[in-house]
């Protein structure tokens, strides 16, 4: 595709820290390059307002290769952009025409409070995965990995959930700021697997209260968490939680 | 895990919705299959016989209370839901994701229920309050259900008020159906594309069984 520079308006949130009520505040961009990513566009705009004595806009990012979940933008009504299976580091402006508006939110979720401006706090997510989203494993010598024969749809639908990066991004697309796109990407990886087997009852009663712990609203199946997912996870893995659960709920022995 | 834990978190609620949803799909299906009966031709003879059965015998009466039971938790637990869903998001979005992520009716559920609801109350109060008070909402004598469709569905107003309400009905079910069933666990493939046209091709001729009822009566096809 060509090259081309353009200049763009951005209304972006700005919000002093979790307590102080924020709002939009407008922004022209110069001469931006076609091939920048997003982030690389914010970086630009961060130079010029510290050059003008201005607060830089803060937001998340760390690896900007589209693997480590930090970045989370909520752009012109989507999270992560218009791109599909995309992340927002990964965003490039060529999906931007000179002249466009962009409007740039945080995630909204009362369990995602916004820390400031672009910024929210994921621990939430961290604190369900504390809850379960993990296998004991016994010390002494690792088993030998092809010891435990494994089915490959079985091996290949485990790694489809484990691509999870946990942005976010479902909580954010959802209108009930459900996590259960993210949750039930962490129960199917393992309850997938034999690996998983021995904690898989307690493991998803544990994760699920968490998450009711956290603030998060409850799924109704829309399927918005799906079709913004960065990774695809699909929402497949909804409907395996809910049998997991129903499965320990009904047969658990406490 | 109390049996009380099970059903009260997150995805026991919605398991509550599924299981309801499904025992009302089943109902839907009992209530057309009877009231098809006025199209055999007969001036109502065979649907009166259906409706004396199902009004005078004490299996489909007690039937009944469950079927209020499970309307009563379905509307109150969707409600709840629609009302707690709503307060994970103090601050709104500037622009929302819309229709590119999900259907209108799947984020409308709540909106759509309420809908059926308002018209349910229409409905039970134009046939199921005058015969059951006829009947001291026991077993006594029940009145001519046929003639009371003929009279309440020659007011078109009536008319569009029920074809509306079906309406809802049918977009409401175009999600719920599926959605009840993934909510029970249903995760294969091969049920899951299974699911989605029978989805489809149920609401949406329990929807058209189910308007053509006041319609054909006020055309005046029985």
């Amino acid at each position: 595709m060509e090259h081309y520079n353009m200049n763009l308006n951005l209304k972006v949130w700005r919000q002093k820290n979790c307590k102080s009520k924020g709002e939009f505040k407008l922004y022209r961009v110069e001469n931006i390059s076609s091939e920048m990513s997003f982030l690389e566009m914010f970086d630009v705009l961060n130079e010029q307002l510290i050059h003008d004595g201005e607060d830089p806009i803060t937001f998340d990012h760390d690896c900007r290769e589209g693997i480590c979940g930090a970045c989370s933008m909520y752009i012109n009504g989507k999270p992560h952009g218009p791109w599909q299976a995309n992340t927002t580091c990964q965003l490039h402006m060529r999906a931007f025409n000179d002249g466009d508006t962009v409007v740039v939110e945080p995630w909204r979720a009362d369990a995602f409070p916004v820390i400031k401006d672009l910024m929210v706090d994921r621990s939430a997510f961290d604190r369900i995965i504390q809850a379960g989203g993990y296998i004991s494993v016994n010390t002494g010598n690792a088993v030998d990995g092809n010891a435990i024969p494994i089915p490959k749809d079985d091996a290949d639908a485990s790694f489809a959930a484990a691509m999870c990066i946990g942005c976010g991004a479902c909580v954010a697309a959802c209108k009930n700021s459900s996590a259960m796109l993210f949750l039930s990407a962490k129960v199917s990886h393992l309850a997938l697997l034999p690996q998983g087997a021995p904690e898989r009852k307690s493991r998803v009663m544990n994760m699920v209260a968490q998450m009711d712990k956290e603030g998060f609203g409850s799924c109704t199946n829309t399927g918005a968490c799906e079709a913004t997912c960065p990774k695809e996870i699909s929402i497949t893995n909804i409907a395996r939680l809910n049998k997991e659960y129903l499965g320990a709920g009904f047969t658990s022995d406490k | 895990m109390t049996w009380k834990q099970v059903f009260t978190s997150s995805v026991g609620k919605k398991l509550v919705m599924g299981f309801t949803g499904i025992f009302l799909i089943l109902f839907l299906i009992v209530h057309a299959g009877l009231n098809a009966c006025i199209w055999a031709g007969d001036n109502g003879e065979m649907f009166t016989k259906g409706a004396h059965f199902m009004g005078s015998n004490w299996v489909p009466r007690i039937l009944e209370l469950g079927l209020f039971a499970g309307l009563f938790l379905h509307v109150i637990q969707g409600l709840m839901l629609e009302f707690a869903n709503r307060r994970k998001r103090s601050v709104g979005y500037a622009v929302s994701y819309g229709n590119e992520g999900s259907k209108w009716y799947s984020r409308s559920m709540g909106l759509l229920g309420t809908l059926i609801l308002l018209f349910l109350v229409l409905h039970l109060y134009h046939f199921w309050l005058p015969n059951r008070s006829n009947q001291g909402f026991l077993l006594g004598e029940e009145i001519n259900l046929f003639e009371k469709m003929k009279l309440e569905f020659s007011v078109l107003w009536v008319v569009i008020v029920y074809v509306l309400g079906c309406i809802s009905l049918g977009y409401h079910l175009a999600h719920g159906f599926q959605s009840a069933f993934r909510t029970l666990g249903i995760h294969n493939k091969r049920y899951n594309t299974l699911l989605t046209s029978v989805g489809y091709a149920f609401s949406i001729t329990i929807t058209l069984l189910f308007a053509m009822m006041p319609v054909s009566f006020y055309l005046g096809w029985v």
